[in-house]
């Protein structure tokens, strides 16, 4: 008799350990800091950010620095990464550049994130009707030129004659309304199947209004691909500034970006015989972009369900 | 099938009317126009007016959209104020030279990326798979117009490997084959970038294709006959690898024929996106809106052909 019992006992026993249900977020968490290549790229990224914002603040110059008698000075030990053509140091232009780059990209995604967002939701959870209006919009929107139009929008800014100091504030907006379509797409795609979840039918119970339901309760279910989008779309924004810049109608001189400091590339002389003018920024958004692209790539193994490996 | 093309077509209409409406809209935003960017000093006021009168400028906007669409309709889209040739034929002038580097970089790039692709999935992990993965990030991440002028500087005029720009030498009059060596050598740092940056994300996505397929179980069946490791790979895996990335070619052709504006500027390479640029700065309004619905077409068609071309190859998608 006791024997049986024992063996009962032992069949029914739980795990020394109690089963910890980890949060979607410890997870994914998890699996991004277990992504090398992901964590590198978001270590250049914040060093990037740290340099650009608070390395001016250590550098010994100042933009308005004319200093003529040290102009296109090559890189030394005063001057890093040398002085452009009025004397200016090369270094504090391209940490400040860095400014505005890394913040056009932030703000044009931020933009491309709320109309995208919006827009998407909006489709998704009303259907019919709306849905299909929003997503033949989406499909103009989707078959324009991008680069083309980008370039008439900018070459518009230049011939309105915007005040340089408030062009930048353009750029974003029109970086980051002209991208909306692919993320509304995916938020739609995502909210037509939660709006049919059981926890709907618990708001529609409780009597929500749509507004509530839409921004409080199916929104914040798609966050991690809004995450994922937005983080690529940061590359993709400061990649789009950059070549603007460059072409001398996104923003423009005597603010800084870093397209439009390797314009400077296009002085043949400047071109040839002084690389330190035009490289440093180059490189800045070489190694920018492709930390971003680690780490969205990082993000999306660590967010997408659908990756569980 | 006929049917589902026959019906996607026509679904086209509308996304067309909306395209041309936005388009027109924007080249109206844009100030000025061809008489005034001319900055012709002889130019007196009475003559400028009387040529906006020629031009149908002097018509309000919307009539003017109307004349143009009624026009387009009719395959007729203007005449280029700038080269003073229908658009339509400065674009088949100009689209053969942008055509040129991209067909030859979509080659390179979907040669390297398939066999990238493949050995990276196939050594997942390992020290070649980690490096491919960093380089196709940098590929992804290149910002066109930097790297073009890097090239230029480190092996055209650094090691004068390559000419500088341009399509051909200046006042070079070889002909036969001495005309295409020429080209080939001035082709050969924007196809290295074009292909440097489209390659990027073909092997990524070829890898995860790869990686998708080495996993099923047919694979393991044909390793379990004992078939050798490379027939296994190149012709049981590769083929199913393959089939999705059939889409990838029809999204290829707005790439094919559309110019790679940016990288044309650089190299000063005569394609039709340094016309287009041209084209702004001349307010060309003609030229540029022909070249934007020549665009969005490409792009509409593009995407109808990857669908067909996805039904044909996988049986079991079903166009409906």
């Amino acid at each position: 008799m006791s024997l049986e019992v024992t063996s009962l006992e032992s069949n029914t026993q739980v795990p020394a350990k109690p089963l910890k249900v980890e949060s979607p977020w410890k997870i994914a968490y998890r699996r991004f800091t277990r992504n090398k290549l992901a964590l590198f790229g978001l270590i250049i990224v914040i060093l990037m950010f740290l340099i650009c914002f608070f390395g001016p603040m250590f550098s010994p110059y100042n933009l308005y620095d004319y200093k003529l008698i040290d102009k296109n000075k090559p890189p030394s030990a005063a001057h890093w990464l040398g002085t452009d053509k009025l004397g200016r140091d090369v270094l504090l232009r391209t940490m400040l550049a860095g400014r505005i780059s890394l913040t056009v990209g932030l703000v044009a995604t931020a933009i491309t994130v709320f109309v995208g967002a919006t827009i998407g939701a909006i489709a998704g959870f009303y259907r019919g009707i709306v849905d299909t209006l929003l997503m033949r919009i989406a499909d103009i929107f989707l078959a324009l030129p991008g680069l083309p139009i980008l370039i008439i929008l900018g070459t518009v800014l230049s011939d309105l004659k915007v005040d340089p100091g408030n062009r930048i504030y353009f750029v974003m907006l029109i970086i980051g309304i002209l991208n909306w379509v692919t993320l509304s797409r995916l938020v739609r795609g995502q909210i037509l199947t939660l709006r049919e979840q059981e926890f709907m039918l618990a708001t529609e119970a409780l009597g929500l209004n749509d507004r509530r339901k839409i921004f409080r309760h199916l929104l914040p279910n798609t966050v991690p691909i809004i995450i994922v989008s937005a983080t690529l779309g940061v590359a993709g924004a400061i990649l789009a500034e950059s070549a603007l810049s460059f072409l001398g109608i996104g923003v423009v001189p005597p603010t800084p970006s870093w397209g439009n400091m390797i314009s400077a590339a296009n002085n043949l002389i400047d071109f040839r015989k002084r690389p330190w003018l035009w490289i440093p920024p180059g490189m800045c958004i070489l190694i920018t972009v492709t930390a971003i692209n680690l780490i969205g790539d990082g993000l999306r193994d660590a967010l997408d369900p659908k990756m569980k490996k | 099938m006929k049917q589902y093309i026959i019906r996607r077509l026509l679904q086209m209409i509308p996304t067309m009317i909306g395209i041309s409406i936005i388009v027109f809209a924007i080249s109206a935003m844009v100030p000025g126009d061809y008489i005034t960017a001319q900055a012709n000093p002889n130019m007196t006021k009475e003559k400028a007016e009387e040529l906006r009168h020629i031009y149908g400028y002097d018509k309000p906007e919307y009539q003017r959209y109307f004349i143009w669409a009624g026009n387009m309709l009719q395959g007729n889209m203007g005449d280029s104020l700038q080269h003073k040739a229908p658009v339509t034929k400065v674009i088949s002038t100009y689209v053969w030279n942008s055509f040129i580097i991209a067909f030859v970089s979509l080659i390179l790039s979907w040669v390297i990326a398939v066999f990238t692709g493949i050995f990276s999935a196939k050594f997942q992990y390992s020290l070649f798979d980690r490096i491919v993965t960093l380089v196709v990030f940098l590929c992804m991440s290149l910002p066109s117009f930097f790297i073009g002028l890097l090239f230029i500087k480190l092996f055209a005029l650094d090691w004068k490997l390559f000419p500088v720009a341009g399509m051909t030498t200046a006042g070079s009059t070889a002909t036969g084959w001495d005309y295409i060596k020429d080209v080939a050598n001035h082709m050969f740092l924007p196809t290295l970038v074009l292909t440097m940056m489209s390659t990027g994300g073909l092997t990524r996505y070829f890898r995860t294709g790869m990686l998708e397929v080495i996993r099923q179980d047919y694979i393991r069946t044909a390793r379990a006959k004992g078939l050798k490791e490379r027939t296994v790979i190149f012709k049981h895996a590769l083929r199913n690898a393959l089939l999705p990335a059939i889409t990838l070619l029809g999204f290829e052709l707005p790439a094919l024929f559309g110019g790679a504006i940016i990288l044309e500027r650089v190299f000063a390479w005569p394609g039709i996106g340094q016309v287009y640029l041209g084209s702004i700065n001349m307010r060309d309004y003609p030229f540029m809106l022909g070249f934007m619905i020549f665009l969005s077409v490409l792009t509409l068609l593009g995407n109808l052909l990857s669908d067909v071309l996805y039904g044909l190859a996988d049986p079991r998608i079903r166009l409906k």
